[in-house]
């Protein structure tokens, strides 16, 4: 019966999107090959648009394509010069608020948060740095949280109660001050439940949540975005187990 | 410290001169210089002003991230932070045999960062000084003259430094800070295809390195007495050599002569570095004065690099380059040769052999193989010593339980050199600015001395920088009587 149905679908950019109901504007664009930049989305959870990188226009107004269902008929703007400008702010925005020194970070190459500055043309932070001081927890024979390229996506929070049924993260404080911690009374990762077999270990996409003693054994060349820009990599790819997407 | 020229009784009488920052050198410097009414010159210093603190920050990261890191460092010498750093890390995990393709292919790194380093040096930094004279008209002192006027030494030049840079690329992903040595051996293969792209011009590089070695045999034999004399100061010398005591750039045990050639040490093990090298700090610079312990700071500074290790070493194990090591021993008659301007022709003599000793990797079965890593027990102390285009790099690190670096000490090549270069700018103001009204050509005298050390100066202060020179003079009441602004190549 379906199939003989005409399939829904919205405009974006001047194109017809198809979706079937459910889909949110995101993952319909996604699925059609049509990027939208975004970073707090992961296809295995339930969206919760906090990011705002994936921010669209629907009929004029602006909505976080992630969060926002698919209508039939809708008219949405995306790859516009307005939105980039602000896609790009929000990135500069967590570029400038955390500790991000890509040219020595493990996850250069395969983050996401890179992969969506190069697409969004970033070459700056342009705001001034805030270089908060952010031990990281090494406590974990396995695992090592650098919380200083934490933005805050709540994926790891989510997987792990919700994948992992273990709740080892949390947010804690409120505005400039909010923060990842973990569920110990001591405040440290080797006193949760986390293991490396854990979904929670593959889904962020920065370089929190490292396992140890693997940093930089992909070689230039072989890492996730190397070949190919987030936004086909988005579109054309299986998403890996190692990592986000 | 170890010259009348070091410290001045009466600075604050004395004319100033300044020059901010020494130019076609890496990194940023300044030389001050006191003069008394008559021009005398009373104080003489290389003042390194930049300040970047890796030993600090580096605590507290994991130790897998260090080779990485250390490396911006320097965009010249990456590569040998990268293997130093490795090297170190080796020991933290416990590689104490690393595979022998690790081995080959970080070696084919290390040799073709010294060929792409000592390239740069010499035909985009030093040749104009030496190609067109010290006080030549300074439009034209600088690399854009040199392809002007000698135009294939230059497209040599440039085309050595890009085989050089090629290696890199190939062995760590990149020209300029790659990722190829993780501790323990490499993350990356070389390839049967990669390996060949790399031999088909190695005719070429060996036949241009050779030239290189025979252009400054020559300016040396044309003006013996000004390359012999041009700032000449005595030292020891300080340098790895392999077991056997031939030149080795990447590992080897540590050996040191007196200034005479006599053996001070020899065959100490790199983990021991810091029963034999102390260092010294100064009011006036970022950079450390480092000494052996035996002789005090007085009397136990000394020289790395180039000059120090074709003399410190007993052969050289290609053959193209020992003949040229023979050809240069035969000038002092078995005396050991001070003069900077030796650094040149010591610096083109491992530019062959570098050249030689990769057309030898390359045809080493084991570049090509599988095994890339290893581990074994783990251990809390890393060393990597390692001989840096510019001269012995030490990277020492202490890294606890939870995997992150607790300690970290870098004692860098340019560091070793550093009252080696101050005494020998001292004796070329002596030589040269004594009594005389300082000009744009005197004042490169003096840098010419510097650069014949290739320093690294954003290395030895563990800067980021271009190398725009002032020259400010100024009146014995402290008053500005000239000021001389150059941004990179003119005055």
């Amino acid at each position: 019966m379906t199939d003989a149905s005409p399939p829904q679908t919205f405009q974006m950019d001047g194109h017809d999107v198809a979706f079937t109901p459910g889909q949110s504007i995101l993952t319909a664009a996604l699925a059609a090959g049509r990027y939208i930049p975004h970073l707090c989305f992961h296809p295995e959870f339930t969206a919760h648009g906090s990011c705002k990188v994936c921010t669209v226009k629907v009929n004029g107004q602006p909505h976080a394509s992630c969060t926002t269902p698919a209508r039939s008929g809708d008219v949405v703007e995306s790859d516009t010069d307005e939105l980039t400008q602000l896609r790009l702010n929000l990135v500069q925005f967590l570029f400038a608020e955390g500790n991000h020194f890509c040219p020595s970070c493990e996850k250069s190459g395969a983050c996401t948060l890179q992969g969506v500055a190069y697409e969004l043309g970033m070459t700056t932070e342009h705001y001034s740095p805030l270089f908060p001081d952010r031990p990281v927890d090494a406590s974990h024979p396995d695992v090592l949280l650098d919380f200083n390229r934490c933005i805050l996506c709540e994926l790891c929070i989510r997987a792990s109660a919700i994948h992992d049924q273990k709740h080892v993260f949390a947010l804690s404080g409120r505005g400039i001050t909010k923060h990842l911690i973990v569920n110990a009374e001591s405040g440290r990762l080797a006193d949760t439940a986390l293991a490396l077999s854990d979904k929670a270990m593959t889904v962020c996409p920065v370089g929190v949540i490292l396992r140890k003693r693997q940093g930089f054994a992909v070689p230039i060349g072989e890492r996730r975005y190397d070949h190919q820009p987030i936004s086909a990599v988005a579109v054309g790819h299986r998403p890996k187990e190692d990592g986000h997407e | 410290m170890p010259t009348s020229l070091d410290t001045a009784p009466n600075p604050e009488t004395l004319r100033r001169i300044v020059i901010e920052p020494v130019s076609r050198v890496e990194g940023h410097g300044k030389v001050t210089i006191l003069l008394d009414a008559e021009r005398k010159v009373q104080q003489v210093r290389l003042h390194i002003v930049e300040f970047r603190g890796f030993e600090r920050f580096i605590q507290g990261r994991p130790f897998w991230e260090v080779p990485v890191m250390v490396q911006r460092l320097c965009g010249i010498c990456p590569v040998s932070h990268h293997l130093a750093a490795s090297k170190a890390m080796d020991q933290i995990v416990g590689a104490t045999r690393v595979p022998a393709t690790a081995t080959a292919i970080r070696r084919l790194m290390h040799y073709g960062q010294i060929l792409q380093s000592h390239a740069l040096h010499f035909f985009h930094l030093a040749s104009p000084d030496l190609l067109f004279g010290f006080d030549s008209d300074p439009a034209k002192r600088n690399v854009v003259g040199v392809l002007a006027a000698h135009p294939d030494l230059a497209r040599h030049g440039i085309l050595l430094r890009k085989f050089g840079q090629e290696i890199i690329r190939i062995t760590a992903g990149k020209r300029v800070h790659g990722t190829g040595s993780i501790p323990g051996g490499v993350n990356k293969r070389v390839t049967p295809a990669e390996r060949d792209e790399l031999r088909a011009p190695l005719a070429d590089v060996v036949a241009w390195a050779e030239a290189g070695v025979r252009l400054v045999a020559d300016l040396f034999a044309a003006n013996r007495a000004l390359y012999e004399g041009f700032g000449t100061v005595r030292s020891s010398l300080l340098s790895l050599v392999a077991p056997d005591g031939a030149l080795d750039l990447y590992d080897g045990v540590l050996r040191a002569r007196d200034a005479d050639g006599g053996i001070l040490f020899d065959g100490v093990r790199c983990a021991d570095y810091g029963a034999r090298i102390h260092e010294n700090v100064r009011s006036w610079s970022y950079m450390k004065f480092p000494f052996f312990a035996e002789l005090g700071p007085e009397r136990g500074w000394y020289k790395v690099g180039p000059l120090a290790r074709i003399q410190n070493c007993d052969s050289i194990g290609t053959p193209r380059a020992e003949a040229a090591r023979q050809e240069f021993l035969a000038r002092t008659l078995g005396t050991i040769q001070h003069a900077p301007l030796a650094y040149h022709w010591a610096r083109m003599i491992e530019l062959l052999h570098a050249a030689e000793v990769i057309e030898r990797l390359l045809a080493d079965p084991a570049l090509v193989g599988d095994e890339l890593t290893a581990t074994g027990a783990r251990a809390t102390t890393g060393i990597g010593v390692i001989e840096a285009p510019r001269g012995t790099l030490i990277h020492h690190y202490e890294v606890d339980a939870d995997d992150l670096v607790t300690m970290c000490n870098l004692i860098v090549s340019t560091t070793h050199n550093n009252t080696a270069m101050n005494e020998a700018i001292r004796q070329v103001a002596r030589q040269y600015l004594d009594g005389r009204e300082p000009t744009e050509g005197l004042l490169n005298h003096i840098e010419v001395a510097i650069r014949a050390f290739d320093p690294c100066l954003s290395c030895a202060t563990h800067a980021l920088g271009k190398m725009p020179l002032a020259v400010e003079i100024v009146d014995a009441a402290g008053a500005l009587v000239t000021r001389l602004v150059r941004d990179g190549e003119s005055l």
